[in-house]
């Protein structure tokens, strides 16, 4: 028998190099209790990586609720967190939007900057350009609101850590896909 | 009938909705209601176990022989917990079960109350679902979901939490009507554009072979059929793994035996040395693929599964087809008739060539002996003695296993029960029970090991009580056999904590329960013994007194691919055969 040339599908998650991606998911699930008990313990069980989760109900009649879940692996274990999304019973769709590659993406962020004199100064004028919202002031501190990509926030917060940042809170990825269509 | 009763009424009206006729169970303070409408009813035989791992045991080996859902009825707590091996073993095998659990009443759920526990957060995890029913307006529709969802799809286990204020609140029942579930609906049929490459593909193959699993046992008897009649109509050559052995029969012109770590010396060189690869409800678990970087490396894979969630899972294949097996089985046969197909019938007689070339090293052979009964030599007898019955075999968990699926050949699905996906040790006994009360007449055997039999050995009250002639045949080799062999090639022979120490009598053991002791150690005498376990009508102890350090060979050392194999009188290879990386894997 000759030697098979190069193999059609040789494979293995495990082996070679990893490719790392970071996908968002919308999940549109029936509001039940310890559904999201069951999303996140299939992450947990699995070891799947859960970057942000962000869950809350969407369409009170219908009992549905949408978990948007941004998370990182190889191509294949994406998929494979896919499908075993869909087998759970009560999620009616599961939806890569990163696949998509046409999803809005955004993430409410609360920002507490403490400091006096010129910090307080400069910490309004980066507000200002990254369009963040006072939402509590006192004389020694801000507290911002900020809402958008990840990376943005991301960069506003790095941005704010000299000058005196106390704390953050952040919602986690709300997403969507763009167009007239169901996500 | 009314529609107006108690939850605990509703319970036992569904059952009988659902076609149930016999369910296992432990009663306890949490489903006394449940069981009070079971006492004033005569449609559905309860059968009362002795441990309620033995009752989803004895489920599983219920639905696995007789294509029925598996039912059983435990109490809050310790029942509930109890069940979960059993469940987790469902789940690892797709078998379909629906478990019943009493729970606290619904004011007390969350204060630590008397056997409390959480019941659906510890069975999140070994279910396919659950649910916890708080409200009677709910039970019967959850309860007829339950059936729904353990018995479509991709099988498994499913528990419904009933609190026992909820048992005793007065409800009006509603009847198995709209089996749609809302947001769980199977896709049977396979894809026709992939059905069209499937088949293509097949006809352009050269080294092709069919690798089929338990998907095809579970997706019913059509499934098998027509796995027969595509196997005979492509001569392909076909092998199966350990959950999938009797959807072709071994008599089969096709057959190559089982494939995997114990699996035949030609089973695994052609999945390695194949160059098209038709995957029917398997799963490419580790035990099948061995070293996944070099498993079959110059073949194309197609994966046929009901569960999209299987395909490239381990093993990244060229065309995936989701879909009950029976179905896609039935859509390539008629695309392959319909296309007028016909198999590359010269390269497929040099592949044949090749693959008898394999058999003639003969992996499942051993050194026979007048002296003491090899354990194969035990099974070989109990197939010849048994092959013309009506039987089933069941078994425990360890080398005992793996001889009973080399050496015992399965001629139809439903006949063998054994834990594949877990491995639980204590699976035999009661599954036999089960299997017992789907076929009251039929030979039931567990083919087990004197380790694992103690597992669950209570059962064998349960077998009296019931009169239920199973038989339980040990392959007493005095050692945790395959720990024994594992410690003997990685671990430099140092047994630890594998020898089967301060043992009972069997026969003595099968006295004091009712049962029909025997005795064998005598090779010559064997076949006379077997026949007396046949005969006598009652539960029977078999102590099969075998060869204590024999190794189950062929194998594939862990760590290892498929044309690695160690064979028969090749043992000491195996020390050396495996590396430090290899010693990590189980
Ligand atoms: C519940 C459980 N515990 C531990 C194991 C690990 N294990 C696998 S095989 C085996 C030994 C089984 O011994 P025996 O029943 O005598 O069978 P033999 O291998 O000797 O045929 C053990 C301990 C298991 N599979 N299941
Ligand atoms: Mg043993």
């Amino acid at each position: 028998m000759n030697a098979p040339a190069a193999p059609l599908s040789p494979y293995s998650s495990a082996l070679g190099k990893p490719n790392i991606e970071v996908h968002t998911l919308s999940v549109l699930v029936d509001n039940e209790p310890g559904v999201l008990a069951r999303v996140v313990g299939l992450f947990s069980g699995r070891g799947y990586n859960i970057e942000s989760l962000t869950v809350a109900e969407v369409a009170h009649a219908e009992h549905l609720s949408r978990i948007t879940i941004v998370t990182s692996g190889t191509p294949e274990a994406i998929e494979q967190i896919g499908h075993q999304l869909e087998r759970l019973v009560p999620i009616h769709k599961v939806t890569d939007l990163t696949l998509r590659g046409n999803a809005v993406e955004r993430e409410l962020a609360m920002i507490k900057v403490a400091g006096t004199g010129q910090d307080r100064d400069e910490a309004l004028r980066l507000a200002d350009a990254f369009r963040a919202r006072v939402i509590d002031a006192s004389i020694e501190s801000f507290v911002f609101e900020l809402t958008g990509a990840v990376g943005k926030i991301d960069q506003f917060i790095e941005l704010m850590r000299p000058i005196g940042l106390v704390e953050v809170s952040r919602t986690g990825v709300a997403a969507m896909s763009r167009g007239p269509s169901q996500t | 009938m009314t529609n107006l009763m108690t939850g605990a009424e509703m319970v036992v009206r569904a059952l009988r909705d659902q076609g149930v006729e016999t369910i296992f169970g432990y009663p306890g303070g949490a489903v006394l209601p449940i069981y009070d409408a079971l006492f004033h009813q005569k449609h559905i035989k309860h059968v009362l176990v002795r441990h309620e791992q033995g009752a989803a045991h004895a489920a599983e080996g219920f639905a696995r022989s007789s294509g029925k859902a598996g039912v059983l009825l435990v109490t809050s707590g310790p029942g509930a917990t109890n069940a979960v091996t059993g469940l987790t073993d469902a789940l690892m095998d797709s078998i379909p079960v629906v478990c019943i659990t009493g729970q606290v009443p619904t004011h007390l759920i969350g204060s630590d109350a008397f056997q409390e526990c959480d019941t659906v957060g510890i069975t999140r995890h070994c279910t396919k679902h659950n649910y916890l029913v708080r409200q009677i307006e709910d039970l019967s529709r959850v309860l007829h979901e339950a059936f729904y969802v353990a018995q479509n799809g991709r099988p498994g286990p499913v528990v419904v939490d009933i609190p026992k204020d909820v048992q005793f609140a007065i409800g009006t029942y509603t009847g198995p009507r709209n089996i749609e579930h809302k947001t769980y609906r199977p896709k049977l049929d396979g894809d026709p554009d992939r059905i069209e490459k499937a088949v293509l593909l097949m006809a352009a193959a050269r080294r092709p072979i069919f690798y089929t699993g338990g998907g095809i046992i579970n997706s019913g008897p059509e499934a098998s059929r027509l796995l027969r009649e595509f196997a005979t109509l492509t001569g392909f050559p076909l092998t199966s793994t350990l959950m999938g052995l009797g959807a072709y029969p071994a008599s089969g012109k096709n057959w190559l035996g089982m494939l995997g770590m114990h699996g035949t010396y030609e089973a695994n060189n052609a999945m390695h040395g194949c160059d098209l690869m038709i995957a029917i409800g398997a799963r490419f678990d580790d035990r099948i693929t061995g070293r996944l970087d070099a498993f079959s490396p110059g073949s194309k894979k197609i994966h046929i599964d009901i569960d999209p969630s299987s395909i490239n899972k381990n093993v990244k294949v060229d065309l995936g087809i989701v879909g009950d097996c029976a179905h896609v089985l039935r859509q390539l046969l008629d695309a392959w008739r319909s296309r007028q197909l016909a198999p590359d019938k010269m390269a497929l007689a040099k592949w044949w060539a090749q693959i008898d070339k394999w058999r003639t090293r003969r992996s499942l052979a051993f050194k026979g002996s007048d002296e003491v009964i090899k354990p194969q030599y035990a099974v070989q007898r109990l197939y010849e003695l048994t092959k013309a019955r009506d039987t089933y075999i069941t078994t425990e968990v360890g080398q005992h296993q793996m001889w009973a699926a080399q050496h015992y050949h399965f001629e139809a699905p439903n006949r063998w029960m054994t834990s594949g996906g877990l491995g639980t040790m204590g699976y035999g006994l009661p599954a036999a029970i089960g299997v017992q009360m789907a076929h009251p007449d039929a030979l039931v055997i567990d083919i087990a090991g004197e380790a694992s039999i103690l597992m669950n050995i209570q059962e064998l009250s349960t077998a009296a009580q019931y009169r239920l002639p199973v038989k339980i045949f040990i392959l007493n080799n005095e050692y945790m056999g395959m720990v024994r062999q594992w410690q003997e090639l990685l671990h430099d022979s140092r047994y630890s904590h594998s020898y089967s120490e301060a043992l009972p009598d069997f026969v003595k053991l099968a006295d004091a329960y009712g049962a029909h002791g025997i005795r064998c150690s005598d090779p010559a005498k064997l076949d006379d013994a077997i026949m007396e376990m046949l005969e006598v009508p009652k539960t029977v102890i078999f102590d099969c007194v075998v060869d204590k350090t024999e190794n189950c060979l062929p194998m594939i050392p862990s760590g290892k691919a498929h044309n690695e194999m160690i064979l028969p009188g090749h043992d000491a290879e195996i020390e050396t055969a495996i590396d430090a990386a290899g010693k990590m894997l189980v």
